[in-house]
């Protein structure tokens, strides 16, 4: 709670929170806020935003504002599924370097950083096609992609907790390496590496975005970068298609990095104002 | 600064990276589901199988997979990246085809970035806490959360369609003009909007870095020397704030250097310019295994490439890092 009351004190961090839990909402309740089918045909195609369709439909006569409030759950289940599974992925690898040091963190950190120099997005973009496209392909693909920046954390601080009184403590008590790392180290060096994960939420979003605009989407489900990508054809004579769609990941996109400024600040009091820019 | 020394460490860099990626590809041809020649043919692999023969040949697929790997490094090394299945010829000669377009254009990017963001970053620094600072620092963090393709479908719409002063498409106009000046004054105006359009989101990045990194040295004792020694205060913010303050912004921005390769894609995409993005995006389409393949190893080479040129820069900012060397 003292959390929440510190983070209510950062106005950006309240109004992203607030947009956050709106487009939450519209994720979860989508098919009652908008009970329409947003891949079926409702109307003639391209009808301007105006009463009867407040966005206005498609090159396809769908629903532009069905295609919004669902492809919310998407943009918000790529972003959280992905983001997790590189947290997995980040904290075990960066875990067991800066746990067992040695070799093993000398064989890790070059593969990790491997990982960092070759071109993320073009990776993701292979990942996915040759996995052929779908919502798995897209949240493996970003994973892979993402979790470097999470590994070099975890093994940060766990290079500097592996050798406290309590950790040593542990290790000579006979705690099994695995419950040490993740009883007793983990919990210490939760809190930076909860405000990179949710930062990274916002960049999977933005990742996943520029994967179907590109037609690389789950060709079953409706999202954000492909209503841009699909209308791209006809962007010059029907703004909305692309202009809407833009905006919501943007809101998306902003709330969760304003939120987990927030968080930075709260979490971290000390690096108060430094979180600006590093990802 | 030691020269050779420099250029032998990152000429072993660019081959560790080469023999990393070239090992990469092969895995991933083979996790892929179902026979590797087919996911190396691509499309035509349904109906050609004499291309699939080809490819079976090309590849040694009959024999074991660590003779496998070994042809196919060979390959790699002479340069040779097998041949597209669409128009049949040699990737690698279609990606040096494509090169100099998308090495123009992360260029622009990436000095337009280099240049307006920490610019940017300065002023709201020495205008903290004034609405000039916030507006800036809105604006940053909106173009931060704004995907680069809408960018670019926006800045069309603007200047292209509504205004007309730039063109939308393409890197030359469709009536060729005569002359150099006039032919490179073409090229330039090509290049502005998607160059823009790249670099934004990096400017955001850098204005953001640029004031954190100077509000944070603005404090620090040599500067209140400085300050102290009576030098006008724009002084004091280039010659001894900006330039300490820049050094983590160039580290910042060869870390950057491969998302930058990736975001050219895209926006080569959106503006149809005749790059190696673009070449990819077609290639996905066809599913052209081959040439993605090519432009996978071509981005992390040129990846390496900015960072040489990163480490460069900062040596130049900062003259501690080459005497240690």
């Amino acid at each position: 709670m003292r959390l929440l009351t510190r983070m209510g004190a950062n106005r950006g961090a309240l109004a992203g929170g607030v947009v956050l839990a709106i487009i939450f909402v519209m994720a979860i309740f989508a098919p009652l806020i908008v009970p329409i089918d947003p891949m079926a045909t409702v109307a003639t195609p391209l009808v301007a935003p105006g009463e009867q369709f407040a966005f206005g439909t498609d090159m396809l006569g769908r629903d532009v504002l069905a295609g919004i409030v669902h492809g919310a759950r998407v943009s918000l289940l790529i972003g959280l599924l992905s983001t997790a599974v590189a947290v997995l992925i980040g904290v075990t690898i960066g875990a067991v370097a800066g746990y067992f040091g040695d070799w093993v963190d000398e064989v890790l950190v070059r593969v990790t950083e491997f990982f960092q120099t070759i071109p993320s997005f073009i990776f993701a973009i292979l990942l996915v096609a040759i996995m052929t496209p779908g919502l798995g392909s897209i949240v493996i693909s970003i994973a892979i992609v993402t979790w470097p920046p999470i590994a070099r954390l975890a093994r940060s601080e766990f290079l500097s907790l592996r050798h406290r009184e309590f950790v040593e403590a542990a290790v000579l008590s006979g705690v099994r390496p695995l419950r040490i790392i993740v009883g007793e180290v983990l919990p210490n060096a939760a809190s930076p590496l909860i405000v990179m994960s949710s930062l990274m939420i916002a960049t999977a979003i933005l990742t996943e975005s520029a994967l179907s605009f590109l037609g690389l989407g789950d060709p079953n489900r409706i999202s954000w970068g492909y209503m841009i990508g699909a209308a791209r054809t006809v962007f010059r004579q029907a703004w909305w298609l692309s202009v809407f769609p833009g905006l919501a990941i943007i809101l998306t996109v902003l709330a969760i990095n304003l939120v987990g400024e927030g968080l930075n600040d709260a979490l971290n009091p000390h690096l108060k104002g430094r979180s600006s820019g590093d990802k | 600064m030691w020269p050779l020394g420099f250029a032998v460490r990152w000429l072993v860099k660019a081959v560790m990276v080469v023999l990393a990626i070239t090992v990469l590809n092969f895995v991933l041809v083979r996790l892929s589901p179902g026979d590797p020649a087919v996911v190396m043919a691509g499309e035509a692999g349904a109906g050609d199988a004499q291309f699939l023969e080809q490819v079976r040949k090309d590849f040694q697929l009959d024999q074991p997979l660590a003779i496998q790997l070994l042809t196919y490094v060979k390959k790699v090394v002479t340069l040779d990246l097998g041949r597209s299945y669409r128009s049949r010829r040699a990737v690698a000669d279609m990606l040096f085809e494509r090169l100099p377009a998308t090495l123009l254009l992360t260029g622009a990017a990436y000095l337009f970035a280099l240049i307006i963001g920490p610019l940017l970053g300065a002023l709201a620094a020495m205008r903290a806490h004034t609405v000039m600072d916030s507006a800036l620092m809105v604006a940053a963090l909106v173009f931060y959360a704004t995907p680069i393709f809408w960018v670019g479908l926006i800045l069309i719409l603007f200047f292209s369609v509504n205004l007309g002063w730039l063109p939308a498409f393409g890197m030359y106009s469709m009536i060729q003009v005569k002359g150099v000046w006039a032919q490179t004054a073409d090229v330039l105006k090509h290049l502005a909007l998607p160059a823009v359009t790249l670099g934004l989101f990096y400017v955001a990045v850098y204005v953001r870095l640029t004031r954190a990194s100077m509000l944070e040295t603005a404090n620090l004792e040599y500067v209140k020397t400085a300050r102290a020694k009576g030098l006008p205060e724009w002084r004091v913010a280039t010659a001894h704030i900006l330039r300490t303050a820049l050094i983590p912004i160039i580290t910042f921005a060869g870390l950057q250097a491969g998302h930058l390769v990736g975001g050219a894609i895209v926006v080569e995409t959106v503006f149809a310019w005749p790059g190696i993005g673009r070449l990819a995006f077609d290639a996905l389409f066809q599913r052209d295994y081959n040439v993605l393949l090519g432009v996978f190893l071509l981005s992390a080479l040129m990846v390496v490439f900015f960072n040489m040129l990163t480490d460069i820069a900062v040596r130049i900012a900062d003259p501690r890092v080459g005497g240690r060397a």
